[in-house]
């Protein structure tokens, strides 16, 4: 009797290579911070180790000050990015439907889209007068072009056949939208509003350079300031973690709005 | 709605029909004349690109056309739901599911999601698709989706039914069967019927009268009655009066030999 093992592609193997990974990168991490390596042009001498970062986490954790730096984050990134959905996803449906508007609106657009959010800074301190106003903009800014490029590529991208037959079909200028423009392009606004949300969190720090006490971009920059090293990584991390689960919030949450999108064709 | 139900009557005279932009633009259709009896089934059969879609189109209400272009004596100015509109690939929305595909126009007309599920139900048994409400388009076969696409057009009792090409893309027994639904379900439900089609069997099998086309730009050079007796089955393929028929087709399209222009589509 023989008994095949097949242990190509099974979940627990596939979950260990991602175990494996995390742990080779931390081990590679303690490594050149433990023996300080200096390679000329990067040394990691003032790089914390992993242990110091967890410690570091932990006092912070037990401290009383990390949540009002998450919640004033959570914040600041959610206003901006609600904001940026709501304008990205209309002005993409309008550029993509119309080449009027599109000449009239896609030319300051993208004149406006390489600018990286860090150079915002000094216009968005002039320009609103609270500086949580401001804050907001730029996670703002960081959010809308994902948002927008994505929603006017899955408009454009629309079987002009559906709409000539829903039109046939006696659909209105109003249910030709929300029956097929709007779901035809739904896959490509989930995209756009998930990358959007990654890069929301990416100008977090950027924006926070502004606030005077609260945040978790600010915490990241102020412990560079002070000199509290394992700190910054903290910061880092925890930035990183709820990119990640955001992200795969509204990943999540898009695909269960769209599940026609993901069937196999079964015949 | 019944009592008062008459399917349409079209008149077209001097049309012509541009397309294309700049430099690529070409005459599709010039100088067409076509008349079509309430309650005809006609065939459009033609070589490719003679502009059969490109009429078919027009009438839709999906191009713009210069000439006379009345259905019901009214001038065509744009979709309508009386007209009703079947393409060689299904356009079913993959976003709804098949009962929902169904009773869209009835949704668009307001009717109640109760009323317009009954409807559904009684459209779906009559394509042979009972059960297959709740299946999402991408769930079905070539053939399926085409009956999805019948039934979500008959559901709002259009007055005239323009077909291009509808089984075009099916394999051979497919079409053959869904032929046969087509004549089942229009002695059913009465309306005029425009198909265009490329196969003379297909034209045959179904049409009251075969109008053949003439390579680009396109103009009707015959007009054949056909007089096979109805209902139609499959035996009729052999029959000597259905070989005249086609023996004539193929005289017809083959007068200038196998000078095929592309396929264009006027609705891309």
């Amino acid at each position: 009797m023989s008994v095949i093992i097949k242990i190509n592609n099974t979940p627990q193997l596939r979950w260990g290579a991602s175990l494996i990974s995390v742990i080779i990168c931390l081990g590679l991490w303690h490594l050149v911070a433990v023996f300080k390596l200096k390679l000329g042009f990067i040394t990691f001498e003032y790089v914390p180790l992993p242990g110091e970062v967890v410690t570091a986490f932990l006092k912070l954790a037990n401290g009383e000050k990390l949540l009002p730096h998450l919640s004033s984050s959570l914040q600041r990134v959610f206003l901006g990015y609600l904001l940026a959905a709501v304008a990205g996803v209309t002005l993409g449906i309008l550029i993509g439907r119309s080449k009027l508007l599109q000449s009239f609106l896609l030319p300051p657009l993208e004149l406006l889209r390489p600018i990286p959010a860090v150079a915002w800074i000094p216009l968005a301190i002039l320009m609103f007068p609270s500086s949580e106003a401001s804050m907001i903009f730029i996670t703002f800014t960081g959010a809308l072009f994902p948002i927008l490029l994505n929603t006017i590529h899955g408009v454009e991208g629309i079987d002009q056949r559906l709409i000539a037959s829903a039109k046939s079909l006696g659909a209105s200028p109003v249910a030709l939208l929300n029956d097929v423009v709007i779901p035809g392009a739904a896959p490509a606004i989930v995209t756009g509003l998930s990358i959007g949300m990654g890069t929301s969190w990416f100008c977090l720090v950027t924006a926070e350079m502004i606030s005077g006490q609260w945040g978790i971009g600010y915490y990241t920059w102020e412990s560079f300031l002070v000199q509290r090293y394992p700190d910054i990584v903290v910061g880092m991390v925890l930035i990183g973690f709820l990119g990640m689960g955001s992200s795969w919030l509204v990943r999540t949450a898009g695909n269960r709005a769209t599940p026609w999108y993901f069937l196999r064709r079964s015949y | 709605m019944s009592g008062t139900f008459i399917p349409s009557t079209i008149d077209i005279d001097n049309l012509s029909i541009t397309l294309g932009t700049g430099s690529a633009r070409f005459t599709a259709v010039q100088d067409f004349r076509l008349s079509v009896n309430s309650g005809e089934l006609i065939c459009l059969l033609g070589p490719s690109g003679c502009g059969k879609s490109t009429v078919l189109g027009a009438l839709a209400g999906h191009l713009h056309a210069k000439g006379k272009l009345l259905v019901d004596g009214q001038m065509v100015s744009g979709p309508a739901p009386d007209r009703g509109l079947v393409f060689q690939h299904h356009t079913l929305l993959p976003w709804r599911r098949v009962e929902d595909n169904v009773g869209f126009s009835l949704k668009m007309r307001g009717v109640p999601r109760k009323k317009r599920n009954e409807e559904v139900r009684r459209l779906l048994a009559l394509v042979g698709l009972s059960g297959f409400e709740k299946h999402w388009p991408s769930q079905l076969s070539g053939g399926m989706q085409q009956r999805v696409e019948l039934a979500r057009v008959l559901i709002g009792h259009p007055r005239l039914l323009l077909m291009d090409e509808p089984f075009g893309a099916l394999d051979a027994l497919c079409r053959v069967d869904m032929q046969a639904l087509l004549l089942s379900i229009w002695s059913k439900l009465p309306t005029t019927i425009v198909f265009v089609t490329h196969d003379i069997d297909e034209a045959i099998f179904l049409a009251d009268r075969i109008l053949i086309m003439s390579e680009r730009p396109g103009r009707i050079i015959e007009d054949i009655p056909v007089h096979l007796p109805r209902p139609r089955d499959s035996e009729l393929v052999t029959s000597p009066e259905f070989i005249r028929i086609k023996r004539h087709c193929l005289a017809l399209l083959n007068h200038k030999n196998g000078q095929e222009l592309p396929r264009l589509s006027p609705i891309t």
